[in-house]
C-alpha cells in the first residue's frame, strides 16, 4: 500500500518533470506583452527546451532529457529497492546539477564562466528561468528525495525526505545563495582579488571593537553597543512578555482581552512611528517633559536618544513577539504536573519555582533568542532615537548607502553581526540542554491550572499595569497624530493628511482612487497577504522536522534556517538584487522577490513558535498514529496540525504584519509597480511630513487589526480537554 | 498539514497573480525613473512628461544613497533608464564608475554655469537640475528663551552658550553633513577647518542619520539650531514652524541636485527625451509648486519667491572634482572619525 503510493508520487513528479522539458514554456516570460511570446510555440520567446533545444539555438538544453531518461528507467525497470533508488537518485542529482550549471554558466550576454567560452568557443545567450525551467528543476529535487528514501534515508519515509530536501534546497536559495554573494566582499578588494590582510584588519578595526567607553568619556565600539542592546532588550522583551502571558492566561483579571489587544499593537505598528511618538513625549519639548518642567522643574534633557530611547522602543516593539511565543507554551503546560505537586502540598510558590517555571523554559529560552536577535537586525528606531549611539545595522546600512560608500565594511559589519546570532543560538542551546518539555500527552484530562502564586502574580501585576498605561499613551499620541495639523506644534484637528493619503475621486470614469498612498497600499495588501500563508506553512513545517525526525547536519539546518533573521534587512535587500538580478533566476522588479523576502525572512519565527510548541506535545501521539497505519503525512495533518494552532496564528499572524512593516529589506526590492507602503511612509519621515506618515500607518494599524481578528477567526483555538477552571469569584487582579 | 497545505495552495495561486503583473519596463514607449526628490515633486513631473510626450512613466522614488546603491547593484542587468534627482555627489560616483551614460542636451545652453559646470566635470555623464545652499536654521522660541542672539556665521555657532544646542547630521551617512565638512575646510584651509569642526563637536547635541533631520528637530525645539540645506528649512518654514534660515556670512557651500542617464538603458531615446524636457523651464517651474523650494538650474526658470536667494548668499567656489572624488572623501571622513567625532565633551 504505501509502497504503491511512493511509486505514484514518484511517477507523477517523473511526469511533470517530462511535461517540463517538451511542453512549458522554459524561459522567464514578460506576460504583460500579453500572449505574443507564444506565436511561435514550441519555438521562440515561449518556446520549451525539447523544442528549442532540436530546432532552435539553445542545444545544451537536449542534454537535460539524459538524466530525465535515467530516472524513468529506475521507476520502469524491475529494480530492487536498492539500485532502483540509487539510480533515481543519481538521476535526480544529475539533472539538477546539470540544470544550475548551465543556467549560471550561459547568461545573457554570452558565457558568464570565461574558461567554458575558452573551451567551446561561441556566444550562446539564454534568459532567466521560467515555468518550464522551474518545474523541471523541482521535479529533480523530489525525485533525488525519493531515491534517497528508497535507500531508507530517514527509514524510507519519502514525505520526511522530501519535507527535508525541499526546506533545505530553498534556504540555500534564497538565503545562502544571495547573502554568500555579499558577503564575499568582506575578502575581495574592490578590484576583485583577494584579499585576506584588508580583511583582518578591517574586522579587528577599532572603530567595532574598541573599549573606550569602560575607562573615560569615549565612545565603545559599536559591536559592544549592539551586543549590550540586543541583550537588554532580549531579557527585557521575555520578562515583559511572561508577564503578559501569566496575566492573560492565569489570572481572573477583567482585562484580559484589552491586554491581548495591547500586547498585539506594537507588533502592527509600521516602523518609525513609536520613535517619533517616544519623541513627542519625552524628546525635550515632548509633553511628559514639559509637564515635568512646568509643575516640579526638572530640567529638560535629551535622555530619549541613545541607549534608553533605542531601549524602550525595542522593548514596546519586540515584547509582543515574546508574547506570542510564550502564550502557546504556557497555555501547554500541563495542569497535572501541577496539581500533582499542589497535591504533594507545595505551596503555590514551590509549585511555580519547581514546575511551572522549569517547563516555560523552551518558551523563555526561543523568546529571548527572537528578541535578541530582532533588537540586532532593527534599523528604524536606531535611525530615529539613536542619537550618538551607534549599532551596527545602522552602521551597515550606512556603509551601503552612505556618503562613504565601503561593500567591503558593511560585509565586515554583516559578519560581526551573524557571529553574534551564532552566540547566542548555541548559548540557549546549552541552556536548555537535553532536558524534555512534553506536557501535552494523550493521556486526557489533566486537572486545573494551579493559580500564580501570590508574589509572582503581584510581580506580574505591578509590570503589566503600568507598561499598559504608557503603551496606551503611545498609542495615543499616534492616534492624534495623523489628524491634527502638525504634531508637537499645531493641535488643531484636521483630515487633510488622511485626504492627501486616501482621497477618493468621483470622477467621469467612476470610482478613482485620487490619494497618492493607493498604489502602495494595495500593493502592500497583496504582497503580505501571499506571503503570510507560505510564510505560515514553511515555517511550522520546518519547526516539524526539528522537533519529530533527527537526522544528519540537524543542528546546521536548525541554524541556516535561523540564518535570514538575523542578518540586517539592508543586507538582505542588496543581496536579493545581486543574486536575482540575472540569469538563471531573474526577479527584480516582480511582485514575486518581494514576496520571497518576506517568506525567507520572517520564516524563524515561525519555525521558533512551531519549536516551542511541538517540543511540549508528547510523541506518543505521532507514534499511535504511526502505529495505527497512518502516514507521516496523515500525522501532520490530523494529529500535529490541530494541536499547533496557536503557533499557526503567531506565524500567520507575524508573517502578514511584518510584510506590512518591514522597510530596510524592501527599500531596494521596490519597483514602480510593487512599492510597499514603509517605503512610502519613510519617505514622508525623510520630508519632515510626519502627519501623513502617522495618518498612513494608523490607518495601516486599523486593517492589520482586522487581519488578525480574521485570522484568530479562520484557525479557531485549539482544544485540548483541560477542565474549564471555576468561574472568577469577583476577586479580580 | 491541512491548513499548511490549503494555505500554501492560496499562497501560491496568488503568487501566479503577482508573476502575471510584473512587467518589464524595456516595453515600447515606457520608462522607468529612479526619483530622488520628494514624492510631492515625482509624481506631478511624471504626469506632466506622460501628457507632453505620450511615454508612459514607470517612477519609483528613493533617497539618492539608495538609489545610487541599487544601480550599482543592477549594474549587470539595468532595470532603470534615467535617475532623476538627489544630491550631486552619488551621481558623480556613479559617472566616475561608468554607471551613467555620456549625453549632451540641446538644452544645455539655457542652463546656469554651475549645472553646465558639473556636466563638463562629469565628462558628460550627469548635469544639474537644481542647486540649494547650505546653512542653518534657529528656533526663535528657543533663541528668545535663552536670550540668545541670532547667530550670523558659523563662528557664532562655537559660543559656549549654545553648548549642547547645534544639530548636524553624520557625514559618513549624509550627504549633507559631508557638504558642511567640505565646505569648512575650503573656506578655512584643512588644520583650521579641523580645529571649527573640533570646536563645534563640544555643542552638537547630535549628529543625526539623514541630513534633513536637523530641521525638522529645530521646529519641534528639540534643538536650537540644525544645520541642514536651506531650501529644507524653508518648506518647514512656509509650513508656519517658528524657524528662520541664516545664509552664514563667512559664505556657505551647496549642493548641485543632479540627473543621469542609467548605462545599459533599454529604452535610450525615451531616457534622452526625459533629460531634454527635465531640463526645459517648464518642467523645472514643477518644483516650486510642490513645495520643493531648490533653485532650479534653467535660467528662465521663476525662482519660487520663498527660495533663499542665490544672489544674496555668499557662495564659495565649490571644488565639486575635489571633493567629489571617492579618494578625497574618504581621507577625509576617516579624520574626521579620528580626530572630531570620538573626542570627549
Amino acid at each position: 500500500m504505501k509502497r504503491s503510493l511512493a511509486t505514484a508520487v514518484a511517477g507523477g513528479w517523473l511526469a511533470a518533470g517530462w511535461v517540463a522539458f517538451a511542453l512549458l514554456p522554459w524561459y522567464w516570460l514578460d506576460l504583460s506583452r500579453g500572449l505574443q511570446d507564444f506565436v511561435d510555440f514550441p519555438l521562440g520567446v515561449g518556446g520549451s527546451a525539447l523544442a528549442l533545444g532540436v530546432a532552435g539555438d539553445r542545444p545544451w538544453l537536449l542534454l537535460l532529457a539524459f538524466p530525465l531518461l535515467l530516472a524513468t528507467l529506475a521507476l520502469v525497470l524491475p529494480l530492487a529497492r536498492g539500485p532502483g533508488g540509487a539510480l533515481l537518485t543519481l538521476g535526480g542529482v544529475l539533472g539538477g546539477l546539470y540544470l544550475l550549471a548551465q543556467g549560471f554558466a550561459i547568461g545573457l550576454k554570452g558565457w558568464d564562466w570565461g574558461w567554458l567560452g575558452a573551451a567551446f568557443g561561441g556566444t550562446p545567450r539564454q534568459e532567466g528561468l521560467g515555468p518550464g525551467g522551474t518545474l523541471l528543476l523541482l521535479a529533480f529535487l523530489l525525485l533525488t528525495c525519493q531515491g534517497l528514501a528508497r535507500r531508507g534515508w530517514c527509514r524510507g519515509d519519502a514525505f520526511v525526505v522530501s519535507a527535508i530536501g525541499t526546506v533545505v534546497a530553498l534556504i540555500a536559495l534564497f538565503v545562502f545563495f544571495p547573502v554568500a554573494r555579499v558577503l564575499a566582499h568582506a575578502v575581495i578588494d574592490p578590484s576583485g582579488a583577494f584579499a585576506l590582510a584588508g580583511f583582518v584588519a578591517r574586522i579587528s578595526d577599532h572603530s567595532i571593537w574598541g573599549l573606550d567607553c569602560l575607562a573615560g568619556p569615549l565612545r565603545c565600539g559599536v559591536a559592544w553597543n549592539t551586543l549590550l542592546l540586543a541583550s537588554l532588550v532580549g531579557v527585557g522583551s521575555t520578562l515583559l512578555g511572561l508577564a503578559f502571558a501569566l496575566v492573560a492566561t492565569r489570572s481572573n483579571s477583567r482585562f484580559k482581552g484589552v491586554l491581548r489587544i495591547l500586547s498585539v499593537l506594537p507588533i502592527i505598528t509600521p516602523p518609525f512611528v513609536i520613535g517619533l511618538a517616544l519623541i513627542l513625549i519625552f524628546g525635550r519639548s515632548g509633553i511628559a517633559s514639559t509637564l515635568l518642567a512646568e509643575w516640579l522643574d526638572v530640567p529638560r534633557s535629551r535622555w530619549i536618544y541613545g541607549l534608553p530611547g533605542i531601549l524602550l522602543a525595542q522593548l514596546l516593539a519586540f515584547t509582543p513577539i515574546a508574547f506570542m511565543i510564550l502564550i502557546g507554551v504556557v497555555q501547554g503546560i500541563s495542569p497535572a504536573l501541577e496539581e500533582a505537586a499542589t497535591t504533594l502540598r507545595a505551596g503555590r510558590w514551590t509549585t511555580f519555582r519547581t514546575i511551572t517555571f522549569p517547563l516555560l523554559r523552551p518558551g523563555l529560552a526561543n523568546a529571548f533568542l527572537v528578541g535578541f536577535v530582532e533588537s540586532m537586525a532593527d534599523f528604524g528606531n536606531p535611525l530615529v532615537l539613536g542619537g550618538n549611539y551607534d549599532v551596527l545595522s545602522t552602521k551597515i546600512f550606512f556603509a551601503v548607502v552612505g556618503a562613504a560608500v565601503d561593500e567591503s565594511r558593511a560585509a565586515v559589519l554583516a559578519i560581526v553581526l551573524l557571529s553574534f546570532t551564532l552566540l547566542a543560538f548555541f548559548v540557549q542551546q546549552a541552556w536548555l540542554g537535553k532536558k524534555v518539555y512534553t506536557t501535552v500527552a494523550g493521556k486526557g484530562d489533566g486537572g486545573l491550572p494551579a493559580p500564580l502564586p501570590r508574589r509572582v502574580a503581584l510581580l506580574a501585576a505591578a509590570v503589566v499595569a503600568p507598561w499598559s498605561v504608557f503603551m496606551i499613551s503611545v498609542y495615543g499620541i499616534i492616534m492624534v497624530g495623523g489628524f491634527v495639523k502638525s504634531l508637537g506644534r499645531d493641535y488643531t484637528p484636521t483630515l487633510v493628511h488622511l485626504s492627501t493619503a486616501f482621497r477618493i475621486d468621483w470622477g467621469n470614469h467612476g470610482l478613482r482612487f485620487a490619494g497618492s498612498a493607493w498604489d502602495s497600499f494595495f500593493a502592500t495588501i497583496q504582497v503580505a497577504a501571499v506571503a503570510a500563508p507560505l510564510t505560515a506553512a514553511l515555517g511550522l513545517l520546518t519547526g516539524y522536522l526539528l522537533t519529530r525526525q533527527s537526522f544528519a547536519g540537524k543542528r546546521a539546518f536548525e541554524f541556516g534556517t535561523l540564518l535570514s533573521f538575523a542578518i540586517p534587512g539592508t543586507v538582505i535587500g542588496v543581496s536579493y538584487i545581486v543574486a536575482f538580478n540575472v540569469p538563471p533566476f531573474e526577479l527584480t522588479g516582480t511582485g514575486l522577490i518581494l514576496v520571497l523576502c518576506f517568506v525567507f525572512r520572517n520564516m524563524p519565527v515561525g519555525v521558533r513558535a512551531g519549536v516551542a510548541t511541538l517540543s511540549q506535545i508528547d510523541r506518543s501521539l505521532d507514534e499511535a498514529s504511526l502505529t495505527l497505519g497512518a502516514s507521516s503525512a496523515t500525522t501532520v495533518r490530523r494529529v500535529v496540525m490541530p494541536l499547533l494552532r496557536p503557533a499557526l496564528i503567531a506565524a500567520l499572524v507575524y508573517s502578514f504584519v511584518r510584510a506590512m512593516t518591514s522597510v530596510s529589506a524592501v527599500i531596494f526590492l521596490v519597483s514602480a509597480k510593487y512599492n510597499m507602503a514603509t517605503t512610502y511612509i519613510v519617505g514622508r519621515v525623510e520630508a519632515g511630513e510626519f502627519g501623513l506618515a502617522i495618518a498612513y500607518s494608523a490607518t495601516l494599524i486599523v486593517v492589520m487589526l482586522l487581519a488578525i481578528v480574521g485570522i484568530q477567526l479562520a484557525v479557531g483555538e485549539r482544544k485540548l480537554g483541560r477542565r474549564a477552571a471555576p468561574q472568577p469569584t469577583g476577586r479580580t487582579l | 498539514m491541512w491548513f499548511g497545505l490549503r494555505a500554501a495552495a492560496i499562497g501560491a495561486t496568488s503568487a501566479v497573480t503577482l508573476l502575471v503583473s510584473a512587467g518589464g519596463a524595456s516595453a515600447q514607449g515606457q520608462i522607468t525613473v529612479y526619483c530622488s526628490v520628494q514624492e510631492e515633486w515625482c509624481r506631478p513631473m511624471v504626469d506632466a512628461f506622460e501628457k507632453e510626450t505620450g511615454i508612459k512613466v514607470a517612477m519609483t522614488r528613493k533617497s539618492s544613497g539608495e538609489t545610487y546603491a541599487q544601480i550599482k547593484a543592477e549594474a549587470a542587468n539595468p532595470k532603470g533608464d534615467i535617475w532623476w534627482g538627489g544630491t550631486g555627489d552619488p551621481h558623480m560616483q556613479a559617472a566616475e564608475e561608468g554607471l551613467s551614460e555620456e549625453y549632451k542636451s540641446p538644452a544645455m545652453a539655457q542652463l546656469h554655469d554651475w549645472a553646465v559646470r558639473q556636466w563638463t566635470q562629469s565628462k558628460g555623464r550627469t548635469v544639474g537640475i537644481y542647486s540649494g545652499a547650505l546653512g542653518f536654521a534657529y528656533n526663535t522660541k528657543q533663541l528668545a528663551q535663552k536670550g540668545l542672539a541670532a547667530p550670523k556665521c558659523w563662528a557664532d555657532l562655537l559660543s559656549p552658550k549654545l553648548k549642547d544646542e547645534v544639530q548636524v547630521a553624520d557625514p559618513n551617512s549624509s550627504g549633507t553633513a559631508y557638504t558642511l565638512l567640505a565646505t569648512i575646510v575650503q573656506i578655512m584651509g584643512e588644520d583650521k577647518g579641523f580645529d571649527y569642526l573640533k570646536a563645534l563637536h563640544k555643542n552638537i547635541n547630535q549628529y543625526t542619520k539623514s541630513g534633513a533631520a536637523p530641521a525638522k528637530a529645530t521646529s519641534l525645539g528639540e534643538t536650537t539650531v540644525g544645520i541642514t540645506f536651506m531650501h529644507d528649512q524653508v518648506t518647514m518654514i512656509v509650513d508656519g514652524a517658528p524657524m528662520k534660515a541664516v545664509a552664514p556670512c563667512e559664505g556657505t557651500g551647496y549642493e548641485i541636485g543632479s540627473m543621469s542617464i542609467i548605462k545599459g538603458t533599454k529604452n535610450l531615446e525615451g531616457a534622452k527625451k526625459w533629460y531634454d524636457f527635465a531640463l526645459s523651464a517648464k518642467a523645472q517651474a514643477i518644483g516650486g509648486q510642490a513645495k520643493s523650494f531648490q533653485v532650479p538650474s534653467n535660467k528662465s526658470t521663476p525662482i519660487p519667491p520663498e527660495s533663499p536667494n542665490l544672489a544674496e548668499i555668499k557662495l564659495i567656489d565649490f571644488d565639486f572634482a575635489k571633493y567629489g572624488s571617492s579618494a578625497e572623501r574618504k581621507r577625509l571622513l576617516a579624520k574626521w572619525d579620528a580626530e572630531v567625532k570620538n573626542l570627549p565633551k
